[in-house]
């Protein structure tokens, strides 16, 4: 028998599987139509600039594009001795062009970030250029001031030539290209990034155990509660949810003032002396009580979720076979509520780790996060190569967060409320 | 939470602490809330009770921030609200329509790539507020849409998409197929099915999503501070500036105000809820 008999035909005469993969493929494309609006829509105004971020922050083209013909001349010098003639030469013509266009600012600017001491010597370079001979510029450039003929400059003009750069990753971490071409930190009094790094871990951290502590007992209760109260205590939960993040913290900001009402609270039982008020806000412990109790929240939907779930049979059954009530709860109850604080847990850390609003409103200087920063740089130094790269360092936490999490618990045992 | 009357004591103390416990956390979370209410209706120009409130006379309470927040003439309350509301409704249009085709097309069992697709369309949800800020700012610089109604309309309705796909998923994973065979078979045509028969099944998941979106774009201030120029001012920029700037008892009337309204938000919320479990025939 040949193997075309075998095979079932529809009632056209086409064989069965051939009929059924072109349905198929007919039902995936129709899926995929429907997804395609949002997908392309996301990929152009969001996906795309997230890359856009990428290329900004290591692009570093302005100066490669200011001094083409230096660079061209500089692709023989082996950077021991003073360059020779000829990058002089060519260095002057572009220095030219450039006075005539009126962006010689920006070139001194940009040769300051790399190194110290350009900004003065092309101003001067500038004046006396115009009344330059033609011919023998190496001694014209080097007569102007004696940096100019330092070897360090040029090779400091040397290491802006390529296109792209990773010094503002450096930068985020405090880290630089020093002159021999090697990556150091910076001073120990001026490593603020690092700090910044360290207390949004840091607060981040102590906000997700916070939140764990006081949402687990609550969410418990809820969960174990009969239907009608548990309802109205949900409402406790819910209606902070649903409020203004600014609400809640323009409540914290009353509530933490020096004349507030906690610490009237606290000089009214004697706690502190009425002319001794704490400082609770502007300062890392605004940050800390704010963001706990906004956060919170977070916290508490996704372990309801999952305790509620839980039979309490369960819990009966441990203790029946000899187990304490409390080694029924930690053999038996707290468990099965792993994947709850596993989301609670995500969830609350990666809001805070992003967290700007809050932080800038009641943190103070000592209580702000690395989001302050990059939104600093975005919007009064205007260095938004650096706030990309800065950006970018903390989405990649983020992201290996993210990959960790789905590593060990998994996301798709992430629920919303 | 009553005992059994065998409960040892030990054990007894141990659950009061508990409920004592409980009882601090709810008050932690809530009580907050409750202390704009009073102060907003001060008479005098303080943040913390006057002795008068503390005696409950009633000349220390009034209406003044309130009038100050509509009648205020350097307020810019007025055009701060409208804005936000028309940026908010049509963001809120705009993610439910993406956001609830989207999610039928992921529902799908044919799906191809359904994984890496659905971490793409719901990333804006994932990543720091304050990194989809510059991104997207960076994409309506380019686009000529900085400081635009438009601009701001589009920014949120990539923030709220991924609510509405995610509450509406949820809602269609309990979703009978069969039914929609059943049209089908009757002769009526997708669009058709869609509108009578899937789209009402749904629909308490896609006006949840609704929801989320709309308090999303509403309550949103991160990516609008880098994208809004004077004329796009919202009521969460403004909270903002106040709130930078100087404590105002006008800002609590605003407050008082944003607080009834997300009761109400939320008051909605559980009963759509509540509906779409009894819809889906999940009793818990």
């Amino acid at each position: 028998m040949s193997s075309e008999t075998k095979q079932i035909l529809t009632t056209d005469g086409i064989p069965l599987e051939v009929s059924l993969k072109k349905a198929e493929r007919k039902n995936k494309i129709k899926a995929f139509l429907l997804v395609a609006p949002l997908l392309l829509f996301l990929i152009i105004t969001y996906v795309f600039p997230i890359g856009d971020m990428l290329f900004r922050s290591v692009d570093d083209k302005m100066v490669t594009q200011m001094l083409p013909k230096t660079f061209k001349a500089m692709e023989n010098w082996d950077g021991q001795e003073l360059p020779d003639e000829k990058v002089f030469a060519a260095f002057h013509e572009d220095f030219i062009k450039l006075v005539e266009d009126k962006r010689e600012g920006k070139l001194s600017t940009q040769l300051n970030y790399t190194k110290n001491g350009f900004k003065s010597i092309i101003k001067k370079l500038r004046r006396k250029s115009k009344s330059f001979e033609e011919g023998n510029y190496k001694e014209q450039i080097m007569s102007v001031h004696k940096r100019w003929a330092d070897v360090e400059y040029w090779r400091a003009i040397q290491r802006r030539a390529p296109e792209f750069t990773g010094q503002k990753y450096l930068k985020g971490m405090d880290m630089y290209v020093n002159e021999e071409g090697k990556i150091v930190s910076v001073e120990e009094d001026r490593r603020i990034h690092r700090v910044l790094w360290l207390r949004t871990l840091e607060i981040a951290f102590f906000v997700t155990v916070f939140c764990f502590l006081m949402a687990y007992p609550i969410a418990h209760l809820l969960a174990t509660l009969p239907m009608k109260y548990s309802n109205l205590l949900m409402i406790c939960v819910l209606l902070p949810f649903w409020t203004s993040l600014l609400v809640r913290t323009a409540s914290w900001m009353i509530l933490l003032q020096q004349q507030g009402i906690v610490n009237d609270f606290f000089v009214g039982i004697g706690l502190v002396a009425d002319d001794n008020r704490p400082e609770m806000m502007y300062n890392k412990t605004g940050s800390y009580v704010a963001m706990t109790q906004i956060l919170l929240p977070f916290m508490v939907l996704p372990l309801y979720s999952v305790m509620k779930t839980i039979s309490p049979s369960l819990m009966r059954a441990g203790k029946s076979l000899g187990g304490t009530p409390f080694v029924a709860f930690w053999k038996v109850y707290f468990p099965l509520t792993i994947p709850g604080i596993g989301a609670g847990c995500l969830l609350v850390f990666i809001l805070a780790i992003g967290y700007y609003i809050t932080p800038a409103l009641v943190g103070g200087a000592s209580g702000t996060l690395i989001s302050n920063q990059i939104a600093f740089h975005m919007k009064s130094t205007l260095d938004w190569s650096f706030a990309s790269a800065m950006g970018l360092m903390l989405l990649s936490g983020v992201l290996v967060i993210y990959w960790l999490y789905n590593k060990l618990v998994g996301i798709d045992n992430i629920k919303l409320g | 939470m009553a005992l059994p009357k065998y409960t040892e004591p030990h054990y007894r103390i141990w659950h009061y602490i508990y409920l004592t416990i409980c009882g601090a956390v709810f008050f932690f979370l809530i009580a907050p809330l409750f202390v704009i209410f009073p102060l907003s209706f001060n008479a005098e120009e303080f943040l913390s009770f006057s002795d008068g409130m503390k005696r409950l006379d009633p000349d220390a309470f009034s209406l003044r921030w309130y009038k100050d927040m509509v009648y205020g003439t350097k307020n810019p309350w007025g055009l701060a609200a409208k804005n936000s509301f028309i940026i908010a409704i049509f963001a809120t249009i705009g993610s439910v329509i993406l956001g609830t085709i989207a999610a039928l097309g992921l529902s799908s069992r044919h799906m191809p790539y359904k994984g890496l697709i659905m971490a793409v369309l719901i990333s804006p949800m994932i990543v720091p507020l304050i990194i989809s800020g510059v991104a997207i700012f960076f994409f309506m610089a380019k686009a000529g849409l900085a400081a635009t109604h438009t601009g701001i309309v589009l920014a949120h309705i990539i923030l709220g998409t991924p609510f509405v796909v995610i509450t509406v998923t949820a809602t269609l994973s309990g979703f009978d197929h069969s039914v929609t065979r059943a049209a089908a078979s009757l002769g009526s045509d997708p669009v058709n099915t869609f509108m009578k028969i899937t789209l009402p099944l749904i629909l308490p998941g896609v006006i949840s999503g609704g929801l989320f979106a709309f308090v999303t774009s509403f309550d949103e201030v991160v990516v609008v501070l880098f994208l809004a120029g004077l004329e796009n001012t919202t009521i969460p920029i403004q909270m903002w500036t106040g709130l930078r700037e100087q404590l105002s008892p006008t800002i609590l009337a605003v407050a008082t105000c944003l607080i009834i309204l997300s009761t109400l938000i939320l008051v909605t919320a559980e009963l759509l809820r509540r509906r779409s479990e009894r819809l889906r025939g999940i009793n818990r």
